[in-house]
């Protein structure tokens, strides 16, 4: 996974709340056994509507999502981030996500900031009067900006130590969780053995 | 100190605990399909990484099947390829595979309890945000995405921050004619979906403590719903009893070790839970959704609320983007509303208990002219019990079509689909916009309240049928 640093690019509002896992990608286009190409179903039916967000010309080259609370509920796919990621998201900003949508995230490398509800408001509106404007993350510092100078929307941001770290790091949870692979082997010694098994030897 | 029961679970599984991070998990079981998997196994493979533990591992093919011609190769060629995937991919590292064709094949969430490999006290995950359901058994169960799949896969533990615990109790009895599915759309409803977020809820009470496993499951099964990490209940004698004799159940003395541990699967008296909520059965009714998310509910009593009913801002444009994409007016009484696609089936309620209670309903009627009837059993092992019973034939006679086990129309991933603007009442978990089949329009509703729906051919619940049948023509039996 690519460190994380720092993002700055266009950011694009999506005025709902509760944008279910449904919404961001459609389970029939979850068919693939790959991890790229789910930019096709990315918002599916909304993108049919010509007034939808990603259709303004102006958010062609969007990177940063900014959306109402509760987002990312519902179905535990991954494929949600990796269509946002696909599409060319960087991170997605909200007031509230799912935990499951959060958790991969995290581990696909797509920063999930969590900001006060007003924020989200304030950079729609700002968005929405100027838009092509950028917005960044900075996940050092743990805040997002909005435009700049005068009128520029400032916050800090929610996101769990760990996650961060990992994120600022790039680093692959697995051979993290290797590293520990004695302890592993030591608790698989303890566990009862009446506890089921699926294949008997 | 004192525990709840998710503390207890969740302590005897942590393999490692650091401060400033997440407790490494010990995961028991960890179920696997064909949707959320070909990445993670592709992972594995780039890696040059084995799966550590197949032995606590079981793959089945379900979100993607056929429920018609089943037993021909499947006519989709991408959903071919991802049901194949998911074969190859269990061959080359020893995972224990029920495929398209199988006796135990069927929704991962109802084949784990059928064979007797959910048990009390375990944790358990799968790639599907309804491994919650596995929770009625008093196991920690949680979905989990595709990098989280191959992490479990290479190493069978999970990274995870302890969630608090909430816990949920129901007071009262269930009136008759309503069921678990009624008792958790209300509970949503109440709560709104975001409203479990971060907790592990324990369900608990007189109300509960009546519930079959088949009801325990629906309401674990919809925890998700109101955003719980999981959900889960005590395990009691009515736990015991569903386990016991099946394939995969410990046996001889291994039974009584695991059930004597399994008793001690109980919150204290004086553990302290971060968050307290109490709802009375005893005046609950058939509750069904009128919106775009499993929290926009009424009674079916009830009429469709009008935008301005919502006091929150954020909840009156969501009522009003619901009502437009339902097609609904506001203060039509939900018992007018006319259903084309009736769906009995899913994790939900498409187990054996499901089907008899539909069966019962439907029984000596007919399904509605302009309405369709789609029965789709939980799992092979259900469809088979079911037509041992004659259930079939009854769904059949009234005019139903019964199908082969899956996942199927709770999420439109095979040709179950719903047409644009075609209304269902569906017995599975999401209404969201689109889940059913682009455009397509969906209540949530119990299992009674479905098979009603299906005869009258409009939101129903079978005490609405009594003045349409003639005396006689039975469904009373
Ligand atoms: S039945 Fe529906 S909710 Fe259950 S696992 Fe299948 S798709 Fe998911």
């Amino acid at each position: 996974m690519d460190a994380f640093t720092s993002h700055t690019g266009v950011g694009v509002p999506l005025r709902r709340s509760n944008v279910d896992t449904d919404q961001i990608i459609p389970a029939v286009y979850l068919k693939r056994v790959t991890r790229t190409g789910f930019e096709d179903g990315l918002f599916a039916a909304w993108r049919n509507d010509p007034d939808f967000v990603l259709n303004n010309p102006v958010y062609a080259g969007g990177s940063v999502l900014v959306a109402g609370p509760d987002f990312g509920t519902g179905s535990s796919r991954e494929h949600a981030v990796w269509a946002l990621q696909n599409y060319g998201f960087r991170a997605v900003i909200s007031s509230r996500f799912a935990d499951i949508f959060r958790g991969n995230s995290g581990k696909a490398g797509l920063v999930a900031a969590q900001v006060d509800e007003k924020v989200v408001q304030r950079i729609w509106d700002l968005l929405e009067a100027a838009p092509g404007t950028t917005v960044t993350v900075d996940l050092e510092a743990r805040t997002v900006r909005a435009g700049e100078g005068e009128g520029c929307v400032e916050a800090s941001f929610d996101i769990d130590d760990y996650t961060r770290w990992r994120l600022l790091e790039g680093l692959d949870d697995i051979g993290i969780t290797l590293g520990h692979e004695a302890d592993i082997t030591t608790y698989e010694g303890s566990r009862p053995r009446w506890k089921p098994a699926t294949i008997h030897s | 100190m004192a525990k709840t029961l998710a503390e207890k679970v969740w302590d005897e599984h942590v393999v490692r605990t650091a401060p400033e991070e997440p407790d490494l998990l010990y995961i028991d079981l960890h179920l696997i399909h064909e949707v959320t998997s070909p990445q993670a196994f592709d992972g594995l493979r780039l890696a040059g990484r084995p799966v550590r533990r197949p032995d606590l591992t079981l793959a089945t093919a379900d979100h993607n099947v056929p429920t018609l011609d089943f037993d021909k190769p499947i006519a989709d060629p991408v959903s071919r390829t991802q049901v194949e995937t998911l074969r190859r991919n269990a061959e080359e590292f020893g995972v224990r595979l029920h495929p398209l064709g199988d006796v135990e094949q069927g929704i991962v969430h109802v084949v784990g309890p059928q064979l007797g490999l959910t048990q009390p006290g375990m944790t358990i995950v799968c790639g599907d945000s309804h491994t919650s359901t596995h929770g009625a058994f008093g196991a920690i169960a949680f979905g989990i995405g595709t990098s989280e799949v191959e992490h479990v896969l290479a190493t069978q533990t999970l990274m995870q921050a302890k969630p608090k615990t909430m816990a949920v109790t129901i007071e009262g009895s269930l009136p008759d004619g309503v069921t678990a599915k009624d008792l958790v759309l209300t509970l949503i409803a109440h709560t709104g979906t975001g409203g479990g977020q971060g907790y592990i809820v324990e369900y608990r009470g007189p109300a509960i403590d009546e519930l079959s496993m088949e009801a325990r499951m629906t309401i674990c099964n919809m925890s998700i719903e109101w955003g719980a990490k999981a959900g889960l209940i005590a395990p009691d004698q009515t736990t015991f009893d569903y386990i016991q004799g099946r394939p995969e159940a410990p046996k001889g003395e291994d039974w009584d070790a695991a059930v004597a541990h399994w008793q001690t699967l109980v919150t204290d008296d004086d553990a302290v839970f971060d968050k307290e909520l109490v709802l009375d059965a005893s005046e609950m009714t058939p509750f069904v959704t009128w919106g775009t998310n499993p929290g926009q509910g009424v009674p079916l009593g009830a009429s469709v609320p009008a935008p301005e009913d919502f006091e929150d801002p954020g909840d009156r444009v969501a009522a009003e983007k619901a009502l437009t994409y339902m097609g609904l007016e506001a203060g039509t009484p939900m018992r007018e509303i006319p259903v084309d696609t009736v769906f009995v089936g899913s994790c939900t309620n498409g187990r054996i208990e499901d089907l008899r209670l539909a069966a019962e309903v439907i029984k000596g009627r007919k399904v509605a002219e302009d309405t369709r009837l789609l029965v789709v059993p939980g799992s092979v092992r259900v469809r088979l019990q079911a037509e041992e019973e004659g259930l079939d034939v009854i769904f059949k006679d009234a005019g139903g079509e019964w199908r082969g086990a899956g996942c199927s129309m709770c999420l439109g991933m095979n040709p179950d689909q719903l047409a644009p603007e075609e209304r269902s009442a569906s017995t599975s978990n999401r209404n969201f916009e689109g889940r059913q089949g682009k455009g397509g329009r969906t209540h949530l509703v119990s299992i009674p309240v479905a098979a009603a729906t299906a005869v009258r051919g409009r939101l129903s619940s079978p005490a609405d049928l009594d003045d349409l049948v003639p005396a006689g023509a039975g469904g009373s039996n």
